[in-house]
């Protein structure tokens, strides 16, 4: 009897247990997402502002290159080239140092104030005096917080004009200012909410020029406004009425933070997300195989390289660089490792910038590497340590040529570590070989090859750490090319330039370049036009439409 | 009289005498604690072989930005003023900004908390409302059928990884039958016209009086809450069965049953009523571990909360953030086991004497 007593309650129990489950369980089916919304899941834990003077992280670019406008932009359809953004027309002076832009006429920010030569100038102020990470891309036109007013300046309200300090070649100047950077921000709706600093030795100007303000806020006149974001979980934006140009189709875009890729296909086959950004090659290939979704993918100017320090006596051997980059196996890493998500490259230049070389002469050639080290003397192999990050595909990579490295007598240990600590060692030189990948500061052949193929001073305390410098590799000869490539005003000459540097680093460089990344992404069949662009700022959502 | 009113107060006195004492003896523990959780923090955090300055500016930033922000954020002092400046800072409730929001790590902190509070709250109620009763049914059909599912429910609960789990019952309960909302707290279609408030979703809805969006908050606590209170479920049980079959083996349990109380008596009102000390205990424990955040389920329905906030500050070596929220956690534990030795003295008369 004091058993079915304890039944009873046991059966009220689970009863109570189950009713929870079913309360719990009984939500309403799922639809597809709004008709007028596209909805991305995206790994955006890497935006930390929206300040476009400060912004210099992937995510970001995309949404700023959808939420601002600037002076010029990149012609998608030809890489090479720039086409007008609130700009409509350009001249460059005879001795190269004066550029005049002519604004469109008309044009509103989404505050609906008129955007003038005053606001553009006034963006170059407050890029160049805040001084943030990407402001270089500006100031190594010699813009100094001192002269900024006096060399980027509003003649009329149309008319702007920017002086530089040297004769630069114009592709050169108008490619750095498509990045986002050169945002045009609304100055009266900034300023409004600029707040005031006493000025001292950290602090040499009186405003911060809405700073604090923009990190979080949105001002300005592209096709969508940001209308909300909140880190590691949302960014919302929403079409922007006032944009002079061809109108998005769709109301909203809204990226949800979602980090797993196995959750962003989940969410995808459900239909809560028009759009998952980070698919892993296994998740990718289930979705191309789904019918009811498809993919695309761009290639970006991200590349990817094992690189070898100059320090080491036995690395600094000609013939020890030759014979690394035959100890690659492109093919086996091309259609395994990096299938889906890059694709081998082994110029430094990624593919679609001015003055790119497409050529990869080397194979995995694991006896001409064995002759190469026999005539430098090393006959009998050599150990060497091999920094890498943990994660993919830099692991699977670097497991792969210690495999191969082996067959001709090198002894690769790979230390493996996390991201930003191979990092610090890399940045202090402490390396023997490390597996990196390299994102192009701004869309010019220059961000590359001063990476790559430029070192101004070798010592240890230089001021300018470039990627030679990096491992070491004293450069004298190709720094000074690769200067005067930056300074080359016919194009023609100036890609001519650049590819004989490329070919350079590719017989001589320390610099074993693997591949070049391509981005991603995985969408629901009704989402038509959705295109990647060749950069981050230029993933344009506008055209999007949904059936 | 007299005789008696000078005896009457000495024990009491006595006793608000040891009061005061335990709460100092309490006061200088959580000093202790706090003192030796900011010094081990921080110094782990300056000597990982990882630069902070990096983590801050970026790989692509020039060097004389590099040197600057390095300035800024006082590297270069010698590592023990930089301690002390961190303490002083620490005091006044300042554990600097984040490197990846660019937020005061305390503004964060209150963004991502209610989310992991919210989750661990609702787990740990499933784990100890299913748990407890479970654990006493175990104990008392001790060998039986029902004391082997049990066993089974906890093994399992203790041994499947909850990554692999959740990701099941993702793609089962919302990928394939529809019943319950994927990723996420809320919908997006909510966006509009749902505003946190609290933070706290559930009161949020509450409050404005948006069923429609309680539901679906619901639908989207469904999955994670309840698997983290099956894996507190699993625990809770197993402590319960062994604390309840450590009372029923007692001499007053004897001694009940031969007074003739009923079964059901003795087992939910003495035995239930003297397994409670310890068993708050074990649920305290388990509810702070939720709150420390559930690094893998929160990866797994992209939530929100504490754990993902820390790991991903981890793994960027954003050091304030970390230092904050190791302070935070450390903070909740005190404070769970500075409550639950309040419940204890409720519970046991004994401790009340002394």
């Amino acid at each position: 009897m004091m058993m079915s007593k304890i039944n009873a309650h046991a059966r009220l129990l689970f009863a109570g247990a189950a009713l929870t489950a079913l309360v719990a369980a009984n939500a309403p089916a799922y639809a597809a997402t709004p008709a007028d919304t596209l909805v991305l899941a995206w790994a955006i834990d890497d935006t930390i502002t929206l300040d476009p003077a400060e912004s210099f992280e992937l995510s970001p670019a995309e949404f700023l290159g959808n939420g601002y406008d600037m002076l010029v932009r990149l012609d998608i359809n030809d890489t090479t080239k720039v086409t007008g953004g609130v700009a409509e027309s350009w001249s460059v002076s005879e001795d190269g140092l004066t550029y005049t832009f002519k604004l469109k006429p008309g044009i509103k920010f989404a505050s609906g104030n008129p955007l003038t030569a005053e606001d553009v100038a006034w963006s170059f102020e407050r890029a160049v005096k805040l001084d943030k990470s990407p402001a270089f891309i500006l100031t190594q036109f010699g813009l100094t917080g001192d002269n900024v007013t006096e060399k980027a300046k509003a003649v009329d309200e149309d008319t702007f004009v920017l002086t530089v300090d040297k004769s630069y070649a114009p592709s050169f100047v108008l490619n750095c200012l498509t990045a986002t950077v050169g945002a045009v921000v609304d100055k009266k709706l900034v300023s409004e909410h600029a707040e005031a600093v006493t000025v001292s030795a950290d602090n040499k100007y009186d405003t911060d020029f809405g700073y604090a303000w923009l990190k979080t806020n949105y001002a300005g006149s592209g096709p969508f406004k940001i209308r909300d974001w909140r880190a590691n979980e949302i960014l919302v934006m929403e079409r922007n009425d006032n944009y002079y140009g061809n109108k998005p189709a769709l109301n909203r875009v809204i990226y949800r933070h979602v980090k797993e890729s196995a959750t962003q296909r989940l969410m995808l086959e459900t239909g809560d997300v028009d759009v998952a950004r980070n698919l892993d090659p296994g998740d990718l290939e289930a979705v191309s195989k789904n019918a009811d979704l498809a993919t695309t993918d761009a290639a970006k100017g991200t590349v990817y390289y094992i690189s070898l320090n100059q320090k080491n006596e036995t690395l600094a051997k000609p013939e020890v660089r030759e014979a690394f980059k035959y100890l690659v196996d492109y093919d086996a890493i091309g259609s395994t490792l990096i299938k889906g998500i890059g694709e081998i490259r082994q110029t430094y230049q990624a593919k679609g910038v001015l003055g790119a070389l497409d050529a990869s002469p080397y194979k995995l050639d694991v006896t001409k590497a064995k002759e190469l080290l026999e005539k430098a003397g090393l006959k009998d192999g050599f150990s060497v340590t091999f920094d890498v990050r943990n994660n993919q595909p830099v692991t699977g990579i670097a497991e792969a040529f210690q495999q191969t490295a082996a067959q001709a007598g090198i002894k690769v240990e790979i230390i493996p570590g996390d991201g930003k600590q191979t990092l610090t060692k890399y940045r202090a030189r402490n390396h023997d070989l490390y597996i990196g990948q390299w994102g192009m500061d701004y869309w010019d052949p220059n961000s590359n090859a001063e990476a790559f193929t430029s070192n101004p001073d070798n010592a240890d305390e230089a001021s300018v750490k470039t990627l030679a410098w990096r491992n070491a590799w004293d450069i004298p000869e190709l720094t000074k090319e690769s200067k005067a490539a930056l300074l080359e005003r016919d194009d023609k000459k100036r890609a001519e330039g650049y590819k004989k540097l490329q070919q350079e680093a590719l017989d001589t460089s320390p610099f074993v370049m693997i591949f070049q990344q391509i981005e991603v992404a995985g969408m629901r069949n009704n989402v038509k036009n959705y295109k990647l662009g060749p950069s981050m700022d230029t993933n344009f959502v506008g055209p999007v439409t949904k059936e | 009289m007299s005789v008696v009113s000078d005896t009457q107060p000495a024990p009491r006195r006595r006793r608000a005498r040891s009061l005061v004492k335990s709460l100092l003896g309490f006061l200088v523990v959580v000093i202790v604690t706090y003192l030796g959780l900011l010094a081990v923090t921080f110094f782990i955090g300056r000597v990982i072989p990882i630069d902070p300055v990096l983590a801050v500016v970026g790989d692509r930033a020039p060097a004389n930005v590099v040197e600057r922000t390095r300035q800024e954020l006082g590297f270069n002092e010698p590592l023990t003023t930089q301690f002390v400046i961190y303490v002083q800072k620490a005091l006044s409730g300042d554990f600097g900004r984040s490197v990846l929001t660019t937020n005061p790590v305390m503004t964060d902190i209150k963004r991502v908390f209610p989310a992991t509070i919210e989750l661990a709250t609702l787990g740990t109620l499933i784990g100890a409302i299913l748990g407890i009763p479970l654990g006493v049914l175990a104990a008392v059909r001790r060998g039986g059928w029902l004391d082997q599912i049990v066993r089974i429910i906890g093994l399992i609960g203790y041994s499947v990884p909850i990554f692999w789990l959740g990701l099941l019952a993702l793609l089962i309960f919302y990928a394939r039958l529809q019943w319950v909302g994927g990723p996420g707290r809320i919908d997006v279609v909510y966006e509009y016209t749902f505003t946190p408030i609290t933070g706290f979703y559930l009161l949020d809805s509450i409050i404005q009086r948006d069923w429609s969006a309680f539901g679906n908050i619901i639908s989207h606590l469904a999955l994670p809450s309840l698997l983290l209170g099956y894996f507190s479920l699993a625990y809770i049980s197993r402590m319960t069965r062994s604390f309840m079959l450590n009372e029923l083996s007692q001499e007053y349990i004897v001694a009940a049953r031969a007074k003739g109380l009923s079964e059901r008596r003795i087992i939910w009102r003495h035995a239930l009523r003297n397994a409670a000390v310890p068993l708050v205990t074990v649920i305290a424990l388990s509810y702070a571990g939720l709150l420390e955040g559930s690094v893998l389920t929160e990866t797994v329905f992209a939530w929100p909360g504490l754990g993902l906030y820390i790991t991903n500050s981890l793994q960027n070596a954003d050091m304030n953030a970390v230092l904050g929220g190791t302070i935070v956690i450390g903070s909740v534990f005190i404070a769970i086991n500075l409550l639950s030795d309040l419940l204890y003295r409720l519970l046991d008369p004994r401790t009340r004497a002394r």
